[in-house]
């Protein structure tokens, strides 16, 4: 059966026509196309679906699609700029070597996009929680975590200058 | 995709109790983050749903003219662990709340849900157990008042009649002012896991004395339950005797079982180390010499 929503999807309003049985991250991905939002396990352990919905980090595939009526989703797909510069946050991902096959990227990209919209700084163990939602089997997590303190710190640094 | 064959979406709680009485095998879904999961794993395939996700008056934080605290069921963890009401009044609260899951979890999972799912590890009710926290059911016929101890029947089982929704939880000012509190929550990993065992220990303090004691535990029975002979015997000694007593108190009241995450004799190890540790720190909160 379909619904009809209405939401603002990376700044653009839409009007779909959703199966309620579909997750957000089923409609994000097939309907729009915004293949970012990856699926790892569709059980709310590993955070690869990870979205903002209303500027908060959620699990896209743990996430009814017809609930999203009449909010604004983001995803990474969103985050370049109109000159077409990188978002901070992925800068920073490139510039530690934070991404090795990429698949847990977009998710923590969203989470840490929230980090760093927050506007305070982070010791390294409250980083590390915010970003317990998500699994990394490639990495290692150290340098996640190194860009995103680099991303916080620099754009706090831009905000006071 | 998930395996179900209607949702719909309540307006506001008589809403959705209408469209529950209208369907008596419906089920409700408020963040979703247990009813999903069981969906995935087809133990609710095909089910219905009546969804009160979006119901803002059920979520957020008050104190009423009494001075008790009233938790909307729907808000979820996140909104637990940062409302100032909270941590002002129920720190306890938050320290569970911030317990649960990882973030994401938190920003969908609701305290509600959490009691309603029935489940003994559910972080935060112990803390309730400890607060005892007073629940409103609504339905058809309109509201009642239960305690959270005779809310849960057994693992899964709570005691919601057929179109009742949880809408209030509700702490009263005599069971809070006062009070230091602690929640320790024993687990594999320090987040995105399900307790092994939770504790949650509140206490009062006067000087070097323990004028009351409350603990409670998760995992350490089928439901959540308290250990009324513990907290009688050490309510109105000494602190430092009730910190040495106090575990060897609880193994006798408790009776966790053996399970993949871990045995019986495990928990009940813990149990007594953590009630000890918990009791430390709630004493310390509540302005206790230790
Ligand atoms: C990855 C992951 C990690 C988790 N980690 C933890 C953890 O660390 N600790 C923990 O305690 N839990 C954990 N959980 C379980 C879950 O997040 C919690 O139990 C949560 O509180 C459920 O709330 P919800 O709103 O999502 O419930 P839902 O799934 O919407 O509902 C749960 C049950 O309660 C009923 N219900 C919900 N609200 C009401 C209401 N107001 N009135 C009547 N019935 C209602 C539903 O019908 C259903 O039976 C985890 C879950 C996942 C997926
Ligand atoms: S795919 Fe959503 S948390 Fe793993
Ligand atoms: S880079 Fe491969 S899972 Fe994280």
């Amino acid at each position: 059966m379909l619904q009809i929503i209405h939401l603002t999807v990376n700044g653009r309003a839409q009007e779909l026509a959703v199966d309620i049985r579909a997750s957000l991250a089923d409609v994000l991905r097939r309907q729009l196309g915004l293949t970012s939002v990856k699926k790892g396990c569709e059980v709310g352990e590993c955070g690869a679906c990870t979205v903002l919905i209303d500027g908060r980090a959620v699990d896209s595939c743990l996430y009814l699609a017809v609930w999203a009526d009449g909010r604004e989703i983001l995803t990474v797909e969103g985050l370049r700029a109109g000159d077409g510069s990188l978002h901070p946050v992925q800068r920073a991902f490139i510039e530690k070597a934070a991404v090795q096959c990429g698949f847990c990227t977009p998710g923590i990209i969203m989470s840490a996009v929230e980090i760093v919209g927050a506007g305070r700084r982070y010791t390294r163990e409250e980083l590390r929680r915010e970003l317990s939602g998500h699994l990394c089997r490639c990495t290692g997590y150290e340098n996640i975590l190194d860009a995103v303190q680099q991303a916080v710190e620099q754009t706090l640094q831009q905000a006071s200058s | 995709m998930f395996d179900l064959e209607a949702i719909y979406r309540a307006a506001s709680v008589q809403d959705a109790i209408a469209a529950l009485v209208a369907d008596p095998e419906a089920v409700v879904i408020a963040g979703g983050t247990d009813v999903l999961i069981r969906i995935r794993e087809g133990k609710l395939a095909g089910c219905r749903l009546v969804s009160i996700h979006d119901l803002p008056e059920l979520a957020g934080c008050r104190l009423d003219a009494a001075g008790a605290l009233h938790i909307g069921p729907l808000t979820c963890f996140r909104d637990i662990v940062d409302h100032p009401l909270v941590q002002r009044h129920i720190p306890i609260l938050a320290q569970a709340a911030a317990a649960v899951g990882g973030p994401q979890i938190r920003a969908m999972g609701t305290v509600g849900g959490n009691l309603c799912n029935g489940a003994t590890s559910a972080d935060t009710a112990s803390s309730l157990f400890a607060l005892n926290a007073v629940l409103t059911l609504t339905g058809p016929q309109g509201s009642r008042q239960l305690p959270v101890a005779e809310f849960y029947l057994g693992p899964g089982q709570v005691a919601l009649q057929p179109g009742e929704l949880l809408t209030d939880i509700c702490i009263a000012q005599a069971d809070y002012q006062g009070f230091g509190g602690c929640y320790l929550k024993y687990a594999m990993r320090n987040a995105m896991d399900i307790a092994t065992l939770g504790t949650a220990v509140l206490a009062r303090a006067h000087g070097a004395a323990l004028m009351e004691l409350r603990v409670a535990f998760g995992v350490a029975g089928p439901v959540p339950m308290r250990c009324p002979q513990c907290e009688a015997a050490l309510s109105g000694t000494l602190f430092r005797d009730a910190e040495r007593l106090i575990a060897g108190l609880v193994r006798e009241e408790i009776h966790p079982r053996s399970s993949w995450r871990a045995s019986r004799e495990f928990r009940l190890q813990v149990a007594g180390e953590n009630a000890a540790r918990a009791l430390r720190q709630a004493f310390i909160q509540a302005g206790g010499e230790v």
